[in-house]
């Protein structure tokens, strides 16, 4: 009876599919993020070509139950160009790296969105009034002959088809000698930090001519560069505690209070190694990919290669809980290690988090927070969800071929070894071009948007 | 690495392969997997540097991973290139890629790397369809990677090896670090310059051809004397192999 979370396992449904059917993938159409904003009812996606979609949901029709709102699109723009840096004879990527919403606080949206260097306040505002009748233009917008004009009125609102414009309001460039990994707004909801490879910043939304080194790894003599940052975030309620990831698998939290250059952690993250693991590839399969805490911020997660772990911020040595994603690839590493599959980062993410239960149709309560769900992609169009309670798992498949909405998805299962079961997928059969890097679990509802190379699909839970 | 296509006899003890892999006939040694995981890691740090701007990331993982093999080697004291051909030792399991992933994506691997790395990718598989004697077969496939890595650091023996792929790895990271356009060249200032220039590559003058031709045995303790090699069926193989990259991208 209880609605999102607990009990029944969730029953997940296609919903739409987005993006062009062919095989032939343009190589701008990647997508390389997705992010949900605050409500849910917006969706962006960012590509490798510098632009931002934002999908928006339709509004549910009340008394139909029956299926929740569609996502369309809502607003298309081009974030970031190609730029020259001439210094260094190098072009800067305009793909979109990571999108952050902000909460809204009026009637438009802002979203944060990055490349590798520069990272951009956006506004999306509606339109769907105009001002008419004028005294000095026509209105067509020149200018009338002031002698002709003799009468006096007041210009009125008329309404006009919807128009959705998204206008840069802030450009918080030159920060950055690294690539831009990750972005996260503080909860203070002023400020935010951007990581790159080897250093943290500290920006104010306000403020785009400077901003404050909140870590800094780089050695003063780059031969001995053995480890780099991979991703950070803030704490969720914390205004002063933030995490960064690394690609030696540790994860140190640290607390501005403590002094201006954050490079002390106030704690260390490690797993220690298990020996019977160890091969030359264990540090690379280590490195964490993603970090994201819980919405209450009493844990976070990180993926590396192969796993999804969860942490306790107050147990440093272990984390409490792991989760393997595709442990069949562990004996096929030196493969993937050739082909470069295993530097492929793929993102975590918790589910949403609020609870709703409901009764009679009519009264709805709204439970505490509950985090019992972990979703990360793999290989073959799979991704995976992890139930924290039940401690059961599923794989599923992004594909066109189950695109009737309301079909629940089939679970899909890979064989390691051995006899291949009917319906079971090999190991060898697996298509390494298509990874699931990119997914988002809506923050109120069971919807989830899965990134395909470059395919977005939209997924529900079968509502009764 | 094992490319498909490959011709080996199969692994005792290991777990069902199907398909691809029609035999191996003995397991390679350890040592040999491990150097040629050396050479592999080596020939992708230097491609990092073709590219526009490296994945700092990426190069720092590899550049470990070379050190790691590095310290073993140091410890086992193989480091001093060696020449053994032990086929016994058995913990595979760290480096053995016994099947093959997925086609696909290693062709596209092949098709997006430089040319000079997918064709040296082609002629060991060309080569190792050839070779009829297993050992010379494993022997090759370390003296494949071995030939692009001298022609790529341009050592002149195996005892400069070590010194110079410090030196390289230095290179590399201060490379990164600057990013500016000196640096690259000083990086490539020992490198034949134009092993990277395509149209001289596709007139053929290029030392292209000194690589990946083996004669077993015979070159394997001297990595350079594999430049009188010329196998002018390979050679064409090679071309066609550049072109048909060229054409698809």
């Amino acid at each position: 009876f209880l609605g999102a979370g607990g009990g029944n396992d969730i029953q997940w449904c296609f919903s739409q599919v987005k993006g062009a059917v062919d095989d032939d993938v343009a190589e701008a159409d990647i997508i390389s993020t997705v992010e949900f904003n605050h409500s849910g009812e917006l969706l962006a996606t960012g590509d490798k070509g510098g632009r931002v979609v934002i999908f928006q949901q339709e509004q549910e029709n009340k008394t139909q139950s029956h299926s929740r709102g569609e996502y369309n699109v809502y607003s298309t723009f081009q974030s970031h160009e190609p730029e020259f840096d001439y210094l260094k004879s190098l072009e800067i990527e305009e793909k979109i790296n990571k999108i952050r919403w902000l909460p809204q606080k009026n009637a438009a949206q802002f979203l944060l969105s990055t490349n590798d260097k520069t990272i951009k306040l956006w506004k999306i505002s509606e339109r769907d009034k105009r001002p008419e009748g004028y005294n000095l233009k026509e209105e067509d917008g020149r200018y009338r002959d002031p002698t002709t004009v003799t009468t006096l009125r007041v210009p009125v609102f008329r309404p006009m088809d919807l128009m959705v414009e998204a206008s840069p309001r802030r450009i918080f460039a030159n920060a950055h000698t690294y690539h831009i990994n990750s972005i996260s707004i503080n909860s203070d909801y002023e400020t935010y930090l951007s990581a790159d490879d080897l250093r943290i910043n500290l920006w104010h939304l306000e403020i785009t001519d400077r901003s404050f080194n909140i870590v800094d790894i780089k050695p003063a003599n780059m031969e001995e560069l053995t480890e780099v940052i991979t991703a950070a975030e803030f704490h969720p309620n914390s205004c002063n505690t933030f995490v960064y990831s690394s690609s030696k698998g540790t994860i140190r939290l640290c607390d501005m209070r403590a002094s201006a250059l954050c490079d002390r952690h106030s704690k260390l993250f490690e797993e220690p190694e298990d020996p019977s693991n160890r091969s030359f590839f264990s540090e690379i399969i280590s490195s964490i990919s993603d970090v994201k805490f819980s919405h209450s911020g009493r844990y976070m997660m990180t993926r590396d290669y192969l796993s999804v772990k969860i942490w306790d911020l107050n147990m440093e040595n272990r984390p409490v809980e792991t989760y393997q994603v595709h442990e069949y690839l562990r004996s096929k590493l030196c493969s993937l290690y050739e082909n470069d599959c295993i530097f492929d980062k793929f993102e975590c993410c918790w589910n949403g988090s609020d609870r709703q239960v409901i009764f009679n149709r009519t009264v709805t309560f709204f439970l505490p927070p509950l985090c019992s769900i972990v979703m990360t992609g793999s290989y073959n169009n799979f991704f995976r969800m992890f139930d924290r309670n039940t401690k059961r798992d599923i794989t599923l498949e992004a594909s066109r071929e189950n695109n009737k909405p309301r079909t629940v998805l089939k679970p899909r299962k890979v064989c390691a070894s051995g006899k291949r079961k009917k319906d079971e997928i090999s190991v060898d059969s697996l298509d390494f071009n298509k990874k699931i890097l990119h997914t988002a679990w809506h923050p109120k509802e069971n919807i989830i948007a899965v990134a395909t190379t470059n395919n977005l699909y939209i997924f529900q839970d079968k509502m009764n | 690495m094992f490319v498909r296509g490959l011709k080996r006899k199969c692994f005792d003890g290991e777990e069902d392969i199907e398909g691809t892999l029609a035999g191996i006939k003995a397991i390679p040694s350890y040592n040999l997997q491990r150097q040629s995981l050396l050479d592999m890691s080596l020939v992708k740090l230097q491609l990092c540097h073709m590219l526009v701007e490296p994945n700092l990331c990426r190069s720092v993982l590899i550049a470990n991973t070379v050190r790691q093999i590095q310290e073993e080697m140091t410890q086992d004291g193989t480091w001093q290139m060696i020449n053994t051909q032990s086929t016994g030792q058995a913990s595979l399991d760290r480096l053995v890629s016994t099947d093959i992933l997925c086609r696909s994506s290693r062709e596209q691997a092949e098709g997006k790397h430089v040319p000079g790395y997918s064709t040296f990718n082609k002629d060991f598989a060309g080569d190792q369809a050839q070779d009829s004697s297993e050992t010379m077969s494993t022997a090759s496939s370390v003296q494949a990677p071995r030939n692009l890595q001298s022609n790529v650091w341009e050592m002149e023996n195996p005892q400069e090896n070590k010194g110079n792929f410090q030196k390289s790895l230095d290179q590399i990271f201060e490379t990164l670090e600057n990013k500016s356009p000196n640096s690259v060249e000083d990086l490539f200032s020992e490198v034949d310059n134009s092993y990277y220039d395509l149209d001289t590559m596709l007139t053929g003058m290029m030392s292209n051809t000194k690589m990946g031709h083996c004669d077993g045995l015979e070159t394997f303790s001297s990595p350079t004397t594999a430049t009188s090699n010329s196998n002018c069926k390979s050679d064409l193989n090679e071309l066609d192999h550049i072109v048909e990259i060229l054409v698809e991208s």
